[in-house]
């Protein structure tokens, strides 16, 4: 059973935790407007083959 | 995993303490400090180039770059986990300090490395991937795994993976590569050795008890002043070789002579000086040296960053009175 007691290897655990969900979140966001941009300027034209 | 499993692991530091590494642990296997120079002179490079990047791509590059910088850095310090260990300036990292495997460093700067590499080619062009591969490769493989353990000149050849995030940068936003870009790299690269080696002349270092040759140590004080004062003539013309390609100009022109000059002329002053006296001032001029390659670089750099500017407002300024 997990004791309830906080400690200080649960703090940095969850403190990687949310730095591991910002960064890929941000990761996400980047990927989404550098394709919106690309989508703009028509540098992926390939796509409108299909 | 359970609690106790983790307890149990060989992440338990000398102290007794069981720790897991933090995030700011992981942040500094990314080497902050190494990386914002990466990101200035890769900034540099990217804006002085002839091509204009859209302002989200350029922030994705410059941001690849930055994590690519830091990937080596993590894989630096996996590698050279047993040398951090004796020396007191190094003996605090996550590592040595039994804060994190070194498994965990590795696996992070490998996963690092390969996602900024393929971002960085999906979002700009397969060359300017291929040229962070290659500096990634470059600091990890040449520099740390090889070099730095063997040769005095270590950091001479080892300070070209320091000096590309430039042509990285030019190579983001136009897709090739110039003969402007290659001087940045040629600056940085020369610009490298006396800097390092007058920090190691003032600098209380332990690398003798790492065993890692640093000049100072193999070649003796005399010596390394005179290898200072060697690259500090042989950077002139390469520092002021820009200010007659695409991304110079007069004002480039201007600091470039005015920072060499000194530059040489202090290094001209660290030859005439001897350790003794070195001592009896407690290093002012190894120490004034040393500041004046710290502005010598971020002025030459921004500079060139202020003939793009320049460049850009007078090119704002001509299309408008074309207009009339």
């Amino acid at each position: 059973m997990i004791p309830k007691e906080e400690h200080e290897l649960h703090r940095r655990r969850r403190g990687r935790n949310f730095a591991l969900g910002g960064a890929l979140l941000a990761f996400v966001l980047l990927v989404f407007a550098v394709t919106i941009v690309k989508l703009s300027e028509g540098q992926i034209g390939s796509l409108q083959g299909y | 995993m359970t609690d106790a499993s983790i307890i149990d692991t060989a992440r338990e530091p000398v102290s007794g303490q069981p720790k897991e590494p933090s995030v700011r642990d992981y942040v500094s296997l990314l080497k902050p400090r190494v990386m914002s120079l990466s990101i200035f002179t890769a900034l540099v490079g990217m804006l002085c180039a002839p091509a204009s990047l859209n302002p989200v791509v350029g922030f994705a590059a410059i941001l690849c770059i930055a994590v690519g910088a830091g990937a080596s850095g993590a894989l630096n310090m996996w590698w050279d986990a047993d040398i951090d260990a004796k020396m007191r300036r190094t003996a605090g990292r996550p590592i040595p300090d039994g804060r994190m495997a070194a498994g965990e460093a590795l696996a992070f700067g490998l996963a690092l490395s390969v996602l900024s590499v393929m971002m960085l080619a999906v979002f700009t062009n397969p060359l300017a991937g291929g040229l962070l591969a290659f500096t990634i490769f470059f600091y990890v493989v040449i520099y740390s795994m090889w070099l730095k353990r063997s040769t005095p000149q270590n950091i001479v050849i080892g300070g070209l993976a320091g000096a590309l995030p430039p042509l990285v940068g030019w190579a983001a936003a136009t897709g090739s590569v110039g003969i402007a870009p290659l001087l940045m790299v040629g600056l940085i690269f020369m610009w490298t050795p006396p800097h390092f080696w007058a920090l190691a002349l003032f600098a209380e270092t332990d690398y003798e008890k790492a065993d890692v040759p640093m000049l100072p140590n193999v070649a003796g004080d005399a010596e390394t002043r005179r290898q200072i004062l060697i690259y500090a003539l042989l950077l002139a013309p390469v520092a002021i070789a820009p200010a007659f390609t695409v991304a110079g100009g007069p004002l480039y022109l201007a600091v470039a002579l005015y920072f060499n000059a000194r530059f040489a002329a202090g290094a001209w002053r660290l030859r005439r000086r001897d350790e003794a006296q070195a001592k009896a001032d407690k290093y002012a001029a190894e120490k004034a040296f040393f500041r004046l390659s710290l502005h010598f670089l971020f002025w030459s750099f921004a500079a060139l960053l202020g003939e793009a500017a320049l460049r850009a407002a007078l090119g704002d300024y001509a299309a408008a009175m074309q207009l009339f």
